[in-house]
């Protein structure tokens, strides 16, 4: 397989030019902008051929996105921060008409304070909106994610977009050697798509979206929230057939010496390859710790969660959202999948700040600590 | 020929509602290759409820602000799986339009996407119960205007002309030939193209709904509803009148004008001559 520098952006944008979407609808925010400058210059040259419409903005950017899906075509658009926000409204329709849309959402912090640089508080805005969500860590990650979630998208069980978290700048804008698959290789694992159920056509018309009575309205939710069960083991059977396809194994969480360790860190994107060198750090100096990345925060993984955290006496989440009010997102979703252990919450990697192998010792330092605890805080400031 | 049957009978609009006497109207001469888009707002009845809907061809309810940009995503797709053929159409009211929609509208019309986008105007949110919109005219009544609306309505058609649409046409649901050969032409075109339908609402404007007919008329004859197209800039106004009808008939048949004195009706109509004959001007310009 051919290896390619690319920066994170650039793999999402070669993931979807390799998914041979047919329609992108895009509005540029930073850190986002250079994967719809590459597919508008990708479609320009003719290397893609679809339809690229220069939305006003990322509310009609979804809008278009979705409208492109509900006529048949595999569509595409990608968005962070404000841009997502804007988006909140279509996410609930996208979602809600089951529009098989991949989405990466290059993280970058919800204003105010107006902020440029990697958090999680944008993504995590759009937890229940009843998107599936993973989170990737490196740029390999961020081509095959988008593949495969065409794949997992469109399969009839499940019909439920997907966002992809690229951590801004620390993934988007780094570069790492990406092998890139063939264009057949790609076009054997995800054939053309099959439009199936909500479709606008012409020869089968259907009314889609309607107002909808109490009567039936918790019905069709129902029938949203099996898809999302579906989707955990579609899932499996996705990244199943993908290392078969291309040799690479994917999974809901990722495990880094966690089988025997006491005390177990649990983090999402970049942030975890971080945490896996904190993880020999503090080895090093006689601590037995491990590191749980999740991939797959929708559906929540709850069993592979419970699997992986069965031997620690402890666990400390880290947050890259601040969660205010209550317990952050992750924290409250590892709380309950393991209510019996040791519980340490943390916030960390707020509006880009670095999370570094010292930012996983204070974690360690709080271990048993209740509350939220903010790491790296700077007192006095 | 056969006509085409594009929406069912006993749909749940008011009795006396031209914005559904229109679509009927609309549907026919579209034709059963059409996807219908409506956003929340009195068209969405004609989109349905529940297991219910009025169209026979593909439809969507869209978000309020919406219409153009689920449009433009439609069209785009079906141009690139090869159903050029099929009308991709908007049917969304003032509000959707003029106000919270503007920026979506103004958006697809720069891009040049091949969309028909009829907006029925009943110069109020009325879905929602009679608040004022951008279009609701000077000195109307309505929920949010409790003493009459101050100022005039936001001139959408000279903005959009202003824009460079390819095809914008003025209509009233009670010169419905005139609306229907408009629609006619807006299939046509090669881009986007607008048609401004005036459509009378007794329940929002507050008169009886066997008159109808007779209100939407009256704004026509009085003036103060202009029949005209534009086509590429140049302007042709396609019900030029003779003489203009009284625009106090048209006032004093309305309950939402009902508080206004003689005086300032006499005002308001004497305005009203006057954008009767602005828009014959830019005609010969
Ligand atoms: C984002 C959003 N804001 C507000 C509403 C509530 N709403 C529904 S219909 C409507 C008024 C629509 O008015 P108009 O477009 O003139 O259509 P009409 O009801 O008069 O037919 C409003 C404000 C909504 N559906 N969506
Ligand atoms: S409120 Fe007016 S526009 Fe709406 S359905 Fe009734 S008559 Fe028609
Ligand atoms: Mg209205």
């Amino acid at each position: 397989m051919k290896m390619t520098a690319m920066n994170g952006n650039d793999a999402a944008a070669a993931g979807a030019r390799m998914a041979r979407v047919q329609v992108v609808a895009a509005y540029p925010i930073t850190p986002q902008t250079p994967i719809v400058e590459n597919l508008a210059t990708a479609i320009d040259k003719g290397d893609l051929k679809a339809n690229y419409i220069n939305v006003e903005s990322e509310h009609s950017a979804l809008c278009a996105t979705v409208g492109a899906s509900l006529v048949g075509a595999r569509a595409f658009t990608a968005t962070a921060s404000a841009g997502l926000a804007l988006m909140h409204e279509i996410t609930g329709v996208a979602a809600g008409c089951r529009q098989p849309i991949v989405m990466p959402v290059v993280n970058r912090a919800i204003p105010s304070p107006w902020s440029l640089w990697c958090d999680h508080s944008d993504i995590m805005g759009e937890r229940d909106q009843g998107w599936i969500q993973l989170f990737a860590e490196t740029c390999q990650e961020a081509l095959d994610f988008v593949i495969l979630s065409y794949r997992l998208a469109e399969d009839k069980r499940v019909q439920l977009p997907v966002m992809i978290g690229i951590d801004g700048f620390f993934l988007s804008h780094i570069t790492e050697p990406v092998a890139v698959p063939s264009q057949e290789q790609v076009d054997a694992y995800l054939p053309p798509r099959e439009p199936h159920n909500l479709v606008l056509d012409v020869d089968n018309p259907l009314a889609i979206n309607t107002l909808t009575p109490p009567g039936l309205f918790t019905e069709i939710k129902y029938q949203h929230k099996q898809a999302m069960e579906n989707a955990a083991v579609v899932m499996g059977k996705v990244f199943a057939s993908f290392a078969a396809a291309f040799g690479r194994k994917y999974s809901v969480v990722k495990k880094y010496k966690t089988e025997d360790a006491d005390i177990v860190f649990v983090a999402m994107g970049t942030m975890a390859g971080t945490g896996r060198d904190a993880v020999d750090a503090l080895r090093s100096k006689g601590h037995k710790v491990g590191m749980l990345r999740i991939i797959s925060f929708r559906p929540f993984p709850t069993e592979a969660v419970q699997d992986a955290l069965k031997e620690a006496e402890k666990v400390i989440v880290l947050d890259r959202s601040a969660g205010l009010g209550s317990t952050p997102p992750l924290a409250l979703e590892v709380s309950r999948a393991v209510p019996d252990k040791s519980f340490t919450s943390c916030v960390a990697g707020l509006g880009g700040r670095d999370v570094t192998i010292a930012t996983y010792e204070q974690a360690l330092s709080v271990t048993g600590k209740t509350g939220v605890n903010w790491l790296d805080l700077k007192e006095g400031e | 020929m056969n006509k085409f049957i594009g929406l069912a009978n006993g749909i749940t609009t008011c009795e006396g509602c031209a914005m559904e006497t229109a679509a009927r109207h609309m549907i026919e001469i579209l034709g059963p290759r059409t996807i219908i888009l409506t956003p929340p707002s009195c068209s969405a009845i004609l989109t349905g409820f529940g297991r219910e809907t009025g169209w026979t061809v593909p439809s969507f309810m869209s978000n309020l602000e919406a219409v153009a940009a689920y449009g433009s995503g439609v069209r785009e797709a079906l141009d690139i799986l090869g159903k050029g053929d099929v009308n991709v159409v908007g049917y969304a009211g003032d509000g959707g339009t003029l106000d919270i929609g503007l920026q979506a509208l103004s958006g697809a019309i720069e891009r040049g996407h091949r969309l028909i986008y009829i907006c029925y105007d009943n110069e109020a949110y009325m879905n929602t119960g009679i608040q004022r919109s951008s279009a609701t005219p000077a000195g109307a009544w309505t929920t949010t205007t409790p003493g009459g609306k101050r100022g005039d309505r936001k001139d959408i058609d000279g903005m959009l002309v202003a824009q460079g649409i390819p095809y914008l046409a003025t209509a009233s649901a009670s010169y419905i030939d005139d609306f229907r050969n408009k629609v006619a032409t807006a299939m046509k075109v090669d881009g986007p193209s607008f048609i401004h339908l005036h459509s009378a609402c007794p329940t929002g404007w507050r008169f009886n709904p066997a008159e109808t007919y007779r209100v939407g008329k009256l704004a026509v004859d009085c003036g103060l509803w202009v029949l005209y197209e534009v086509v590429n800039g140049k302007y042709r106004v396609t019900r030029k009148l003779k003489s203009l009808e009284p625009a106090s008939n048209y006032f004093t048949a309305q309950g939402r004008f009902k508080h206004l004195s003689r005086q300032e009706i006499d005002s308001l109509a004497a305005q009203a001559q006057e954008g009767y004959y602005a828009i014959v001007a830019k005609e010969n310009d």
